[in-house]
C-alpha cells in the first residue's frame, strides 16, 4: 500500500495526517499553489504503484484531482472528514446536515481530505518525488492576484471572528472586527451576506461552498445562521454569537450567545481582553 | 458558437433535510425541488453570452428521473433553445455523469461547456475537472468572470488567497462560482414559450455510458450533535467563560 500525497501548501500537512491513516507509506508531490491541472493530471495519472492518491481540498486539490480520478476512471471521494478505513470514509453532505460512509469499489482510491477535520502531521521526512507541471496548450496563468493579507490564514487560524450584513459598511467592518482580530491572533471570516454586500473579499467566504474552517474559537458577529454558513463552521470547538435578534438560527449551534448590538458589543469585547 | 449547460435537479437550498432513522439516507420525499443554484449561474453566463452576441446556440443537458423535465423547462424559459434530458432513476455520480456530458458533447460538438462548480446535494465539486479530462479540454474552475474572443475564453477563478486569471483555447470547460452573476427570473410568459422548445429524450444505454456506483453508501447519519450553549448577559460574562475554556490567547 502506498499513498500519493499532492501538496500546495499548508493544508497539506493535515491531508498528511489522512494519508497515514490509510496505512502504508506515503510519497509527497509538492505543487504549486497556483498549479493548473492539465499537464499535472497527466504526469500523475501515468505514475505507477500508488494506491491512493491524496489531497487536501484547497482550491488546487479540488480543481486537480477530479481530472486525475476521470482519467484513471476512478470515482473521486471528496472531502472526508475521517478515515474509516483504507477504502472506507466519512464526508458531509447536504450542507453538512448529513454525513455519509462511503465505500469505494475502486482499485485506486481518489480522495480529497477537508483539513479542519485532521491534525497537522510535519512532511518532514516524507519520500518527495517530482513531476513538471505549469501551463499547456490547454490552458495558461495570464495573471495571479493574491489578496493582501495580513491576517493568520483563514482555514487553519485558531480563532476566526467572522461578520455578517449587520455591519452596514465596508468601513464599520474593518473598524469593527480589525482591532479584534489583532487582539485574538485571529482570522476574519465573513458571511456570504457580506460578501456580497463588499465588507470582505471573496475568499473570506465562510460556509458550504467557500471556506470550511474548525478553529477553537469561531466569534460570529452580525450572522444570523443560515444553512449554509453554518456548513463551514459547525465542527468549530467553541462557537460564540453576537447578535441582535435573540431568535437568530446561530444561537442555536453556539456555546455562548450574546444578544445585542455588535456596535457596542465588539468595542467592548475588544478592550476587555 | 455553441455552448453545452448541464444542469441538476436537487434539493432547494433552503430546505434542512432531515436523516432517516434507520441510517439508510436523508428524506427528500416532500422536500421542495429546484435547479441547482451553481447550475442556475451556469445557465445565466451562457445566456448572456447569446444576448451579447458571443454565441448563437444553447443546449441544456440533466441527468435524472423524468421530474428532471422541470428543471430542463426552467432552463429553456431562462433562454436556452434545446434540451436534452438524459433518463435515469436512481444515484448518479460525477464520474458517470461526466461520461454522459463527454458522449453528448462528442455528437453536438460545442464550443463551450458552462457546468455548476458544485451540486448542494452531495458536495462533490467534481464533474466540470472529469468531463474536461474525458475531452482532453482545458478546465477554469470556480470562474468568476468569463470573456470570449478570438477562439479564446479567458477566465478569472476564485482561488484560496486571491484570484488566477486563466486563457483557454476553445473548446474548453468552465465551473461557475457563486460571483459570475446573478440569474435572472423567470418570467410566466416564457415558462410558457419554454413549453414549446424542442427537448430529446435518451438514456445512458443509448450513450453507451455505464452509470453503475462506484461507491457504496454504508451509512448515512445526523451530524455529531452539539452541547446545548447559554445565553450571557455581558461581555464580562463571555470573557470569562471563554478565560475558564481556556480558548483565549
Amino acid at each position: 500500500m502506498t499513498t500519493l500525497l499532492i501538496a500546495d501548501g499548508e493544508p497539506a500537512a493535515h491531508a498528511l495526517t489522512a494519508a497515514l491513516q490509510l496505512g502504508g507509506e506515503v510519497h509527497v508531490l509538492e505543487v504549486a499553489s497556483n498549479a493548473l491541472a492539465e499537464r499535472l493530471a497527466d504526469a500523475i495519472a501515468k505514475l505507477e504503484g500508488y494506491d491512493a492518491i491524496v489531497a487536501a481540498a484547497t482550491s488546487t486539490g479540488k480543481n486537480l484531482l477530479p481530472r486525475v480520478a476521470a482519467l484513471l476512471d476512478v470515482m473521486q471521494i471528496s472531502d472526508i472528514i475521517e478515515v474509516v478505513s483504507p477504502d472506507t470514509f466519512k464526508r458531509p453532505i447536504y450542507a453538512g446536515n448529513a454525513i455519509e460512509t462511503v465505500q469505494s469499489t475502486d482499485s485506486i482510491r481518489i480522495v480529497t481530505v477537508r483539513a479542519s477535520a485532521f491534525a497537522a502531521t510535519p512532511l518532514d521526512g516524507v519520500k518527495r518525488i517530482d513531476l513538471g507541471g505549469g501551463n499547456s496548450e490547454l490552458s495558461r496563468i495570464v495573471s495571479d492576484e493574491p489578496r493582501p493579507n495580513d491576517r493568520p490564514e483563514l482555514g487553519s487560524a485558531g480563532i476566526v471572528v467572522s461578520g455578517g450584513r449587520a455591519f452596514g459598511s465596508k468601513e464599520q467592518f474593518d473598524a469593527l472586527l480589525v482591532p479584534l482580530a489583532k487582539k485574538l491572533n485571529a482570522a476574519i471570516g465573513a458571511s456570504r451576506a457580506a460578501v456580497d454586500a463588499g465588507y470582505a473579499a471573496n475568499d473570506l467566504q465562510v460556509g458550504q461552498t467557500g471556506k470550511i474552517v474548525a478553529p477553537d474559537l469561531y466569534i460570529a458577529a452580525g450572522i444570523s445562521g443560515a444553512i449554509q454558513h453554518l456548513a463551514g463552521m459547525r465542527a468549530s470547538k467553541i462557537i460564540v454569537a453576537i447578535n441582535s435578534d435573540p431568535v437568530a438560527p446561530i444561537f442555536a449551534l453556539a456555546d455562548y450567545g450574546l444578544v445585542g448590538d455588535i456596535f457596542t458589543l465588539l468595542p467592548e469585547l475588544t478592550a476587555a481582553l | 458558437m455553441k455552448i453545452l449547460v448541464a444542469v441538476k435537479r436537487v434539493v432547494d437550498a433552503n430546505f434542512r433535510v432531515r436523516v432517516k432513522p434507520d441510517g439508510s439516507g436523508v428524506d427528500v420525499d416532500n422536500a421542495k425541488m429546484a435547479m441547482n443554484p451553481f447550475d442556475e449561474i451556469a445557465v445565466e453566463e451562457a445566456i448572456r453570452l447569446k444576448e451579447a452576441g458571443a454565441a448563437t446556440e444553447i443546449v441544456v443537458v440533466s441527468i435524472g428521473p423524468a421530474k428532471a423535465e422541470d428543471t430542463l423547462r426552467q432552463a429553456l424559459a431562462m433562454g436556452c433553445d434545446r434540451g436534452i434530458l438524459v433518463l435515469h432513476e436512481g444515484k448518479t455520480e460525477p464520474l458517470g455523469v461526466a461520461k454522459i456530458l463527454a458522449a453528448i458533447a462528442k455528437t453536438e460538438a460545442p464550443d463551450l461547456m458552462i457546468l455548476g462548480k458544485q451540486a448542494i446535494d452531495d458536495d462533490a465539486n467534481q464533474t466540470g475537472q472529469m468531463l474536461a479530462a474525458l475531452l482532453g479540454r482545458g478546465q477554469a474552475t470556480f470562474a468568476s468572470r468569463l470573456t470570449l474572443a478570438d477562439g479564446m475564453a479567458t477566465v478569472t477563478r476564485e482561488v484560496d488567497g486571491g484570484a488566477q486569471t486563466l486563457d483557454l483555447p476553445l473548446p474548453a470547460v468552465v465551473t461557475a462560482d457563486l460571483r459570475l452573476n446573478t440569474p435572472r427570473f423567470v418570467s410566466l410568459p416564457n415558462i410558457i414559450k419554454a413549453r414549446a422548445k424542442p427537448l430529446a429524450k435518451t438514456s445512458a444505454a443509448e450513450l453507451g455510458v455505464d452509470l453503475a456506483p462506484r461507491l457504496r453508501t454504508l451509512r448515512i447519519e445526523e451530524p455529531p450533535s452539539r452541547p446545548a450553549g447559554i445565553i450571557v448577559a455581558s461581555v464580562a460574562e463571555l470573557v470569562a467563560r471563554l478565560r475558564e475554556a481556556a480558548v483565549l490567547p
